[in-house]
């Protein structure tokens, strides 16, 4: 047993709550190692004052011989010191003895106890079978020693005493005492810990809650609750002594920040003393006791104390196995630490606190590998990163302040700094004396030399091995090396940085490497890297207008330096302008060969200033058009949107990423729903039509791209054969517009493809234009083409026809002349009118009309108009085939129908020779005939009438005059006109009828030859307009030869017909001339007995059934060809209906037997035909038996149409010309009476 | 309050940085720009631990002697970061998380306007306003 006369050494964490033992030494320290070891064995429940959580505890305890100095005595705050039970230990079994000794002693300690208020006391009876046998007789009962005490000692507390039977043999009776006791002692133990540390912290709340009254001592505060946390760290509470501890800080920042706001208190005034020690943190030893005596003494300095309450901290959250948390809290703290001196105005000397922060991050960092392994320690990184960062700064900041970080060497002034800083670290502590590699030793080393400073900060460097504050790393290393006057490590370090930053998008972090890029280019004197950041820096947005202009100058003044010219310096277009918009001149971006191109550049300079360039020149690939020469629709299909091309570069120099710079254009429809029924609008609305590129899942998209990486690629100008050049010009800052001209000699595609301007030296280039643009060059060849100035041409009337001629590339010279082959039936008339300026002068020769033409350069478009007459053909004379001058044949206008209009359309082609081709061109126009002219003959008797029907089919009204009908063959004839007006309106789709009598004086000529001729003009013009038209025609067999009379005679008894009743109808045919000559040709040859005679057929048919034939309704009449020869004939015929009836029909047609039909049709074999005949005769024969109501004209069919088509041979009926026969009855009607009978009528009503 | 704020596309390129403009610009964009490194650590951490019932607060990403940079990010991974002048000791984290969740609502009403590309920079006058509050608030 350590029987502990001195004080107890507190200052280890071998603390342990103090118990003491009085009473019987020999027989506590019989049992002390046996005890020692079991009351930590069982746990016990604790429940904690202040409602803290229950927690299990193992209870183990300091026994300390009882002495009555141990007692605290009052205001003592000291807990670490305090005796929480008093044991009294006695094996007494003699009651003799008790009454003798034992009782006055134990008298004693009760009183000691009670004068110094303790009530947490226990008796401890040991009792042993060997006692008992030895006292066996003398000895009063063991339950009356014990019981003796507890009536004298514990009348209320009857727990206060405790028996231990045979406490040093192994049986289960002495297990058991044990077991009882060991919960005894924790219980009462736990009991006393609850009612001391309760009033102990119901004491040191109150002290706390004085804090605003004046004179109250946070450092007094601190060791009280202080004492606290050392009680709950003995008790291995270490959570709740942690708590204390982060209570203290707390407290303690509250009132740094009350400073702040203003709120004074006066014991902070201690630590607002200067800074004269910045040794860092030390957390080597559990309690510092140095510093812990300064807090008490009161001199602590800020920083001590915070030191000293970190070091508390960290001890406590290692116990804790929280070292992670220790990395954070000491971060925190640094950074805390150098606020609150900001914040109190404690004056520090320069570089002292970054000395601290230094060493104490390196302290933080060395504790937490000494409690963990290397396994750990790389997984936590990201824990400890934060304190190298923070450590590596502060070296940095050191070794600038020292003159450490830089191309000289330390000043004195440095040096001089360098002792002073040194001088604040005091002495090496003694933990660490021994380590080579202690904070301490490392900080006095790098700040010993330049040399051993680049040496440590490397090494810290290495240090920083996570990836997130590498970059930052790698920047502060270039800043290093820069300093240190390395701009080629530099560079490397910078240029990583900046790929991060572009390929992320910082345009402000990125700026400022590049700055920091250019500096190292030019120390490293890398010319052409150096003026390609200078270009991107003089664009970019970031700078001030002066920066800008500072690295614009660069490139000037390199640019104007006239050195080897074989050395131009090609820089990326890209950062110097930016083309944004390019525009054809015409917009199709397709031109003739030759013709003027001009191709518009919008260039968006992104310099500061204007920039005067001497050559901005456009590479153009060339491109021979194979697909033929006309271009012209190609290069409008390509160029949709009208020769402009906006380029979409995104903004580089910004920086700001539109992130999908290829995002799809949104293409918006408007839609409409309307109802069906009534087309009301139901709903509209905006359509999109490319959602499916538009909402898409843009899953993985990289970081926008920026144009302007790293370096740009610099592409040196290709020397194309053709280049599209401006001499001179100057980009003023923004956009500017520059206008080539295109080079357009030959025909085919151009393709822009680079763009290069020139400043002195520099030249900046663009590799290729995107998209990609061109032009067409093409070569046309001359087309002259003729069209109507009015639809439809009419025929008759002069017609305006324009003359179109697109010269090509054929240029028109002086005297070239379209030479047109004249066509009689439409001649060219000499009025013309040009659309154009100068004059065509109109030649016409016999056979030739000639234009010669202006001399007109080639891509120009003539048009002229020529005026035109088409004659209107007068009927049927065919003139023989001409030939035309230029040897093709002549083609007759044909006129045909045409299905649209109900004109008569002619075509009418035209033969050009053009002076550019050995070929004639053949056009063709198409005219339409206004009229449809018809003539009819008309008969009374023997007077002749011609009549002429013009009928108007265009759509002119037209005004006819001089309506004229000449005969030319026949001088006799006299054609007297009935038409009274000399002019007469002829309107659109109508008709005018003229009649003529023919008058002859001898001899009626069985031909007329006759002409119909009229002006015309279309209305409303002068009489000069008209212009004449002619229908020929021809009349034959006009005489009249037979005059047919009929009459209907009623029934005899009667006077009037009758329904029903049959009635005698009476045909009387008289012939009225001799036999004239054309007759005697033709059917009067047949002399049978010297009297000439003609075969005529009668025929008497009823069309419209008023009448029935009765019997024979047809004959063969033999007629003698002298005049006044007349046949009757009596037919038949029954009346239908009642009421004024028309005459039936009654036909008179030629019976040609077959042997006449040779005459005008010779036919050798004619053998069959008299079989035919014969049939023909019976069918007649037949129908004529047959005479009844449904016989009606079917000979007249067999006659005359079947027969005559099939065989010209046989006997056939030839109908007279329609002058030939005249009927006086035709049209007459005759009285029919109703039959007298009854008859019974039906009557429908509908 | 804050000294600086900004948000970030999941790629973590800036959506939107502002900063009071009495400081250095550059400064801030170098401090917001390391922090970010912090953020993706965090979110990787805490990835692995709960699966969707994430936080969205990530709290102190990265102190320094000067400032105190905290972080959030939503669901969709885009980042907010909020710089605040460490002197600046009277803001609890509670106001910090709101301020965080006032941005995020902001940001969300950005994301809701059909004229506004996911991914470009954030021009918003509206979320320009939630941020100005926050910034001038100094005191």
């Amino acid at each position: 047993m350590d029987c502990q006369e001195e004080k107890p050494i507190i200052y280890t964490m071998e603390n342990k709550p103090i118990v003491t033992c009085a009473g019987d030494q020999g027989l506590f320290t019989s049992l002390y190692t046996s005890l020692a070891q079991q009351l930590p064995r069982e746990p016990m429940e604790w429940r904690g004052t202040y409602g803290r959580a229950p927690k299990m505890i193992h209870l183990e305890a300091n026994f300390v011989q009882f002495k009555e100095e141990l007692l605290p005595k009052e205001g003592n705050k000291a807990l670490l010191t305090f005796p929480f039970l008093h044991i009294y230990w006695t094996d007494c079994c003699d009651t003799e003895m008790y009454k003798s000794s034992v009782k006055e002693d134990m008298l004693r300690w009760q009183n000691t106890l009670r004068s110094h208020g303790s009530a947490d006391w226990v008796i401890i009876i040991v009792e042993t079978n060997d006692t008992k046998r030895k006292n066996k007789t003398n000895i009063l009962p063991r339950s009356s020693i014990v019981d003796k005490i507890r009536s004298d000692f514990c009348n209320k507390q009857n727990d206060r005493c405790v028996v231990l039977s045979d406490p040093l043999k192994e049986s289960s009776r002495s297990v058991e005492s044990w077991n009882s006791l060991l919960l005894k002692l924790r219980t009462l133990l736990l009991m006393s810990f609850t009612k001391n540390l309760g009033r102990f912290e119901d004491d040191m709340r109150t002290l706390r809650e004085k804090r605003t009254q004046p004179g109250w001592s946070f450092c007094e505060y601190f060791m009280v609750q202080e004492e606290l946390a050392f009680v709950f760290e003995m008790l291995q509470q270490f959570e709740d002594a942690l708590v204390q501890y982060d209570e203290l800080d707390a407290l303690f920042t509250q009132y740094v920040l009350n400073f702040g706001a203003g709120d004074t208190a006066n014991w902070l005034g201690s630590f607002c003393a200067p800074v004269r020690n910045w040794s860092g943190l030390l957390l080597r030893r559990p309690i510092d006791m140095e510093k812990r005596d300064s807090i008490q003494r009161g001199e602590a300095s800020l920083l001590d104390l915070r030191s000293y309450l970190f070091s508390r901290q960290c001890t406590l959250l290692i116990f804790l196995q929280r070292p992670w948390e220790v990395t954070q809290r000491a971060l925190e703290l640094l950074h805390n630490c150098v606020q609150e001196l900001r914040l109190l105005e404690v004056s520090v000397v320069d570089g002292a606190l970054d000395c601290w922060v230094f060493l104490s991050c390196l302290e933080v960092l060395h504790r937490i590998e000494g409690c963990c392994d290397q396994a750990q320690i790389a997984a936590n990184c990201s824990h400890t990163v934060g304190l190298w960062a923070y450590a590596t700064d502060k070296l940095k900041s050191l070794g600038e302040l020292c003159g450490l970080v830089s191309e000289k060497v330390p000043t004195s002034e440095d040096l001089n700094r360098t002792v002073d800083l040194l001088a604040g670290l005091g002495d090496e502590r003694p933990e660490t004396a021994n380590s080579l590699q202690s904070p301490y030793k490392k900080l006095k080393e790098a700040l010993s030399s330049v040399e051993a400073f680049e040496r440590h900060y490397l090494v810290i460097f290495q240090s920083i091995h996570f990836l997130m504050s590498a970059r930052l790393v790698g920047k502060s290393l270039a800043e290093f090396y820069m300093r240190k006057g390395d701009p080629e490590r530099a560079e490397t370090f910078l240029q990583e940085a900046l790929k991060s930053y572009v390929s992320e998008g910082w345009s402000l972090p990125l700026t400022h490497t590049r700055r920091q890029i250019a500096e190292c280019q030019k120390l490293l004197g890398r010319t052409e890297d150096y003026l390609q950041t200078s270009a991107l820096l003089a664009g970019d947005e970031n700078l001030t207008t002066e920066e800008r202009k500072h690295f614009f100058q660069e490139i000037l003044s390199f640019a104007g330096k006239s050195g080897n010219p074989s050395h131009k310096v090609s820089l990326s277009m890209n950062v110097f302008a930016q083309l944004t918009r390019l525009q054809f001149h015409p917009a199709t971006a397709s031109v003739h060969s030759g013709g003027v191109l001009q191709v518009e550049l919008m260039l968006r300079s992104l310099m500061p200033v204007s920039v005067h360039i001497q050559q901005l020149a456009a590479s153009i690939h060339f491109e021979v058009d194979h697909g033929g020469t006309l271009g012209r629709s190609k290069g409008a299909q390509r160029h949709t949107n009208l020769g402009t091309i906006e380029f979409n570069l995104g903004n580089p120099s910004a920086g700001l990423p539109s992130s999908a710079a290829p995002r799809p254009v949104l293409e918006l429809d408007e839609v409409q729903d309307r109802s069906p029924s009534d087309n009301s609008l139901n709903s509209t609305g905006v359509v999109c039509k490319n959602t499916h590129l538009l909402i898409r899942r843009h899953e993985s998209n990289s970081p926008p791209e920026m144009p302007n990486c790293v370096s740009p690629p610099t592409v040196a100008m290709k020397e194309g054969a053709q280049m599209l050049k401006v001499q001179d010009v100057t980009l003023e800052p923004g956009n500017n517009s520059v206008i080539f001209t295109a080079p357009s000699g030959q025909p085919g595609s151009y393709m822009l493809r680079q763009l290069c301007a020139t400043v002195g030296e520099v030249q900046f280039i663009q590799s290729h234009i995107y998209p990609s643009v061109g032009y067409e060059v093409y070569s046309q060849e001359p087309q002259l083409t003729v069209e109507p100035l009015s639809e439809p041409l009419l025929a008759g009337l002069p017609q305006m026809v324009k003359f179109t001629l697109l010269t090509g590339h054929y240029t028109v010279k002086k005297g070239d002349a379209l030479q047109l082959s004249n066509s009689e039936t439409m001649p060219i008339l000499p009025s013309t009118k040009l659309v154009g300026e100068s004059t065509l002068s109109i030649q016409s020769s016999e056979k030739v009309t000639s234009i010669s033409l202006p001399p007109t350069p080639p891509y120009h478009t003539m048009e002229f108009q020529l005026e035109v007459l088409c004659i209107i053909p007068t009927g049927s004379e065919r003139p023989a085939n001409e030939r035309l001058t230029n040897g093709e044949i002549r083609h007759r206008p044909r006129s045909y129908s045409h299905p649209d209009t109900p004109m008569t359309a002619i075509d009418q082609r035209m033969s050009i020779d053009c002076p550019w081709s050995i070929y004639s061109t053949l056009l063709t126009l198409t005219f339409y005939i206004p009229f449809k002219t018809k003539h009819s003959l008309l008969s009374a008797g023997n007077r002749k009438y011609i009549q002429v029907c013009v009928q108007n089919v265009s759509d002119v009204n037209f005004t006819l005059a001089e309506v004229k009908l000449t005969e030319n063959q026949h001088a006799s004839l006299e054609l007297q006109s009935f038409n009274t007006k000399t002019h007469q309106l002829l309107c659109s789709k109508h008709s005018v009828f003229c009649l003529w009598e023919v008058r002859w004086k001898d001899d009626l000529p069985s031909c007329l030859q006759c002409v119909f001729s009229a002006n015309f003009s279309p209305i409303n013009q002068d009489t000069s307009a008209f212009k004449p038209f002619h229908y020929q025609f021809q009349l034959e067999r006009v005489t009249t030869l037979y005059s047919v009379r009929a009459e209907i005679l009623p029934p005899s008894g009667e006077q009037h017909c009758r329904c029903g009743l049959v009635c005698d109808l009476e045909v009387c045919i008289t012939r009225l001339t001799e036999l004239s000559e054309g007759e005697i040709t033709e059917d009067s040859k047949t002399d049978t007995d010297g009297l000439k005679t003609t075969k005529l057929m009668y025929e008497v048919a009823d069309s419209s059934s008023n009448w029935a034939v009765c019997g024979k309704s047809s004959g063969m009449v033999l007629m003698p060809t002298k005049a006044n020869a007349t046949h009757k004939v009596q037919i038949e015929v029954m009346p239908l209906f009642a009421g004024h009836l028309p005459f039936p029909k009654i036909k008179v047609l030629k019976y040609l037997p077959h042997t006449a039909a040779v005459a005008t049709q010779p036919d050798p074999d004619s053998c069959v035909e008299n079989d035919s005949l014969s049939l023909l005769d019976k069918t007649l024969d037949d129908q004529a038996d047959t005479a009844s109501i449904r016989s009606r004209g079917s000979v007249h069919s067999v006659g005359s149409g079947d027969q005559q088509q099939r065989g010209v041979a046989m006997p056939r009926l030839e109908p007279f010309s329609p002058g030939q026969v005249f009927n006086h009855s035709h049209t007459q009607q005759v009285l029919v009476l109703p039959t007298t009978e009854d008859h019974i009528m039906e009557v429908n009503a509908t | 309050m804050a000294v600086c704020i900004a948000a970030f596309a999941k790629e973590n390129y800036p959506l939107y940085i502002r900063s009071v403009p009495t400081q250095n610009e550059l400064k801030f964009h170098y401090t917001v720009h390391t922090s970010l490194d912090v953020v993706e650590e965090k979110i990787s951490a805490v990835g692995k631990s709960l699966g969707d019932q994430r936080e969205l607060y990530l709290g102190l990403l990265y102190p320094t002697e000067d400032y105190k940079v905290y972080g959030y990010v939503t669901n969709s991974k885009v980042k907010f970061v909020i710089v605040v002048d460490s002197s600046n000791t009277s803001l609890r984290d509670n106001e910090i998380r709101s301020m965080f969740r006032k941005l995020h609502n902001s940001f969300t009403d950005v994301m809701c306007n059909p004229f506004y590309n996911p991914g470009d920079p954030i021009q918003s006058k509206a979320f320009n306003g939630i941020v100005s509050g926050m910034m001038v608030q100094t005191g």
